[in-house]
């Protein structure tokens, strides 16, 4: 390995991780609103809005991502539709975390027994006391390692975006490795960004779930 | 909208192709990663302390490191560190071996401690010797438990295999682009059917799976 | 004697399962009416329905005066003012003791914090369980659950509290525990509705027995009579299956 050129690529790198810091956490806010609107609609039975959204997030949990963004990114402008190659990451990385949290958080929402709700009621809570004060918060703690998984997945998914040319750590190691041939370089600087990327999110994952665990079952 | 170009020609026959060559990737790899995860797993319930160190730091590895990032270490790295040329479908395989055999030797550990003691006492209180209670009453159970998540395990295993285009395999996404260019001339918006047919050929073969795995762990809840 | 609560040829169904049929009852003022019969025979939903729990087909539940079902009321809260305990406790698992008493009374009733744990703290003495104020309910026995239970619902000083067979998934020596604190309720006039299989204390406790059978109300009577003389064939039948 040669620590010159490491020296050389390390800005270019450092240039691609921040893009795909950027979009991969502007992918997952965008997961998660649209994790929880969904989840909402389909715990509340709401009439149309959950047949669409159960047909939405049975499309994209079955689809890869890859997949998901050809379609956006070379599928919809040959009908008039063009977004640019973030827009469309971030789109995409949302489109297909959306469809993944709605299900944690609905499992969670529903994993809390319909008598819990009726308990709170009959000390005169209102339903939105009884959401805010008792169901949300177990359904929260139950969703906790799903949602972290989550998180975790869609960082690792953020791999795929070279294919819309995104300039992002894939796409730059490709393109050192296809220019000068020093691929373990650049393997290296790949890995090394990724350790970053997802390491600290990682153990602060174990470490959050640690303390909900505890908080909940107390083990 | 350019659907009509999937039924021109062979071009259906040709997407279908792609799709099988990334299905063979896939399900080779389930395969390695069923038999070599359930040895692993169990491995893993012995509570050694080494094989506990060293199998905490291969699941961390495929817990933080994206497959395609694997791929290009093994594509790549591989040919680079040894001289030797490895197909793009013997390193899909071994990465995606190398990522489902860690998720299987997860579950197969999570199913085994959740076997509860009392099941190995009551079948000793009947008079089995120990491996007839593995046999009769320890494996069926955690058959029960694991099928549907190692079914589930297949889905996600196609839906990664789409990556293999990005190292030079022609799967569907790479026909699909095949035929865009090829019919550029008379069918210029042909991306649109295409993509959307390729959407919709992966959910076609992912979503039956996942139902049955659903289905699966429904009907052994108990 | 004055009427706390009324409920008039109460009729509620699933879908086409009738569960409960013209049933129509009165508790007074400090009053303690127990509802026996079979499992099944609606009892448990009648407390439901009380509670607007349920919504009911036909007939009304008054609660000192006013009609609260149906229809079922939303923005004034009588739910407050009726309290509850579950078979299965229903504490909240994600707070402590004294979390799950004084949440309600300060987010539904409004009631001063300092004042609140003053009181929680007082009562959780009195069914001695002031040791476990900062634990969780999953570090607490079943026993000890329905006491705190049954400390949440008094906390909103309700005006009628409703039992819904709040020993029958306790471990046999610590439903003693429970019934004793629900006597000592009874000493100091509280009004209650309880529904119960313990026989004995049904007897001991109660101004009046109602035995439900099927869906109605087949026999009102003083408890001696109930368990001496039942009236009624079906409630001698029942008796019946609580002898060796």
């Amino acid at each position: 390995m040669d620590i010159e050129v490491i020296k050389r690529y390390l800005p270019l790198f450092s240039k691609a991780f921040l893009l795909t810091v950027k979009i991969g956490w502007l992918g997952i806010a965008l997961a998660f609103v649209l994790g929880i609107l969904c989840a909402f609609t389909l715990y509340y039975k709401l009439p149309v809005l959950s047949t669409i959204v159960r047909f939405y997030v049975e499309l994209f949990r079955n689809t890869p991502l890859l997949v998901q963004l050809f379609f956006i990114y070379y599928g919809l402008p040959s009908i008039g539709i063009r977004i640019s190659a973030q827009l469309c990451g971030t789109l995409g990385l949302g489109l297909l975390g959306g469809s993944y949290m709605a299900e944690s958080i609905r499992s969670g929402l529903e994993a809390v027994p319909a008598i819990q709700s009726e308990s709170a009621k009959s000390l005169g809570m209102t339903k939105w006391q009884a959401f805010r004060y008792i169901i949300a918060p177990q359904a929260f703690n139950i969703s906790v390692p799903g949602l972290m998984a989550n998180v975790i997945f869609l960082l690792k998914e953020t791999s795929v975006f070279s294919a819309i040319s995104l300039m992002d750590l894939m796409f730059t190691a490709k393109d050192l490795i296809g220019l000068h041939y020093n691929t373990t370089e650049s393997l290296f600087l790949l890995v090394l960004f990724y350790v970053l990327m997802l390491l600290p999110v990682s153990f602060a994952g174990s470490l959050i779930e640690k303390k909900v665990r505890f908080g909940m079952y107390g083990d | 909208m350019g659907i009509e170009v999937i039924f021109k020609g062979k071009n259906l026959v040709r997407l279908l192709a792609g799709l099988g060559a990334a299905m063979k990737i896939s399900l080779i790899s389930v395969a390695i990663s069923i038999v070599l995860g359930i040895a692993l797993g169990m491995l893993m319930t012995l509570k050694k302390p080494v094989i506990n160190v060293i199998t905490r730091i291969y699941l961390e590895i495929v817990r933080i490191m994206p497959q395609m990032v694997l791929l290009f270490i093994v594509f790549f790295g591989f040919t680079k560190l040894t001289g030797l040329n490895l197909s793009a479908e013997v390193s899909a395989v071994i990465v995606f071996s190398f990522w489902g055999t860690a998720e299987m030797a997860d579950l197969v550990r999570g199913c085994m401690i959740s076997i509860p003691a009392i099941q190995y006492e009551s079948s000793a209180a009947l008079g089995l010797g120990r491996l007839q209670t593995f046999i009769y009453v320890i494996v069926p159970q955690i058959v029960r438990r694991l099928l549907p998540l190692s079914i589930n395990l297949i889905t996600r295993m196609i839906k990664t295999t789409s990556l293999v285009m990005m190292i030079g395999i022609v799967e569907v996404l790479k026909v699909g682009q095949q035929i865009i260019e090829a019919n550029r001339k008379t069918a210029p918006n042909a991306a649109f059917g295409v993509f959307a047919a390729v959407f919709l050929l992966y959910f076609a073969v992912c979503w039956p799976i996942g139902r049955l795995s659903k289905y699966l762990e429904k009907k052994w809840e108990n | 004697m004055e009427e706390i609560l009324k409920v008039e040829h109460l009729h509620k169904s699933f879908e086409n399962l009738t569960v409960l049929e013209d049933v129509s009852l009165t508790v007074n003022k400090g009053e303690v009416v127990v509802i026996v019969g079979p499992s099944g025979c609606g009892k448990s939903t009648f407390l439901r329905c009380i509670n607007g729990l349920e919504d009911i087909q036909d007939g009304r539940v008054i609660l000192d005066g006013q009609t609260i079902n149906p229809p079922l009321q939303k923005g004034d809260n009588y739910r407050q003012r009726i309290g509850m305990v579950f078979q299965s406790y229903e504490l909240f698992p994600h707070k402590t003791i004294l979390g799950n008493i004084m949440l309600a009374p300060i987010k539904v009733q409004k009631r001063d914090k300092n004042e609140v744990r003053a009181e929680a703290e007082q009562l959780l003495e009195k069914v001695g369980l002031s040791s476990k104020k900062d634990n969780y309910p999953r570090q607490l026995s079943g026993g000890q659950k329905q006491r705190v239970a049954i400390v949440r619902a008094l906390i909103m000083h309700p005006e009628i509290l409703l039992f819904d067979e709040v020993t029958a998934a306790l471990d046999p020596e610590m439903v003693r525990e429970v019934l004793d604190v629900i006597l000592e309720l009874a000493k100091q006039q509280r009004t209650m509705l309880i529904v119960t299989h313990e026989m004995a204390f049904a007897r001991a406790i109660a101004d009046r027995i109602v035995f439900m059978d099927g869906g109605s109300i087949i026999e009102v009577s003083e408890p001696e009579r109930f368990f001496t003389e039942p009236r009624t064939e079906r409630a001698k039948r029942f008796l019946k299956t609580f002898e060796y």
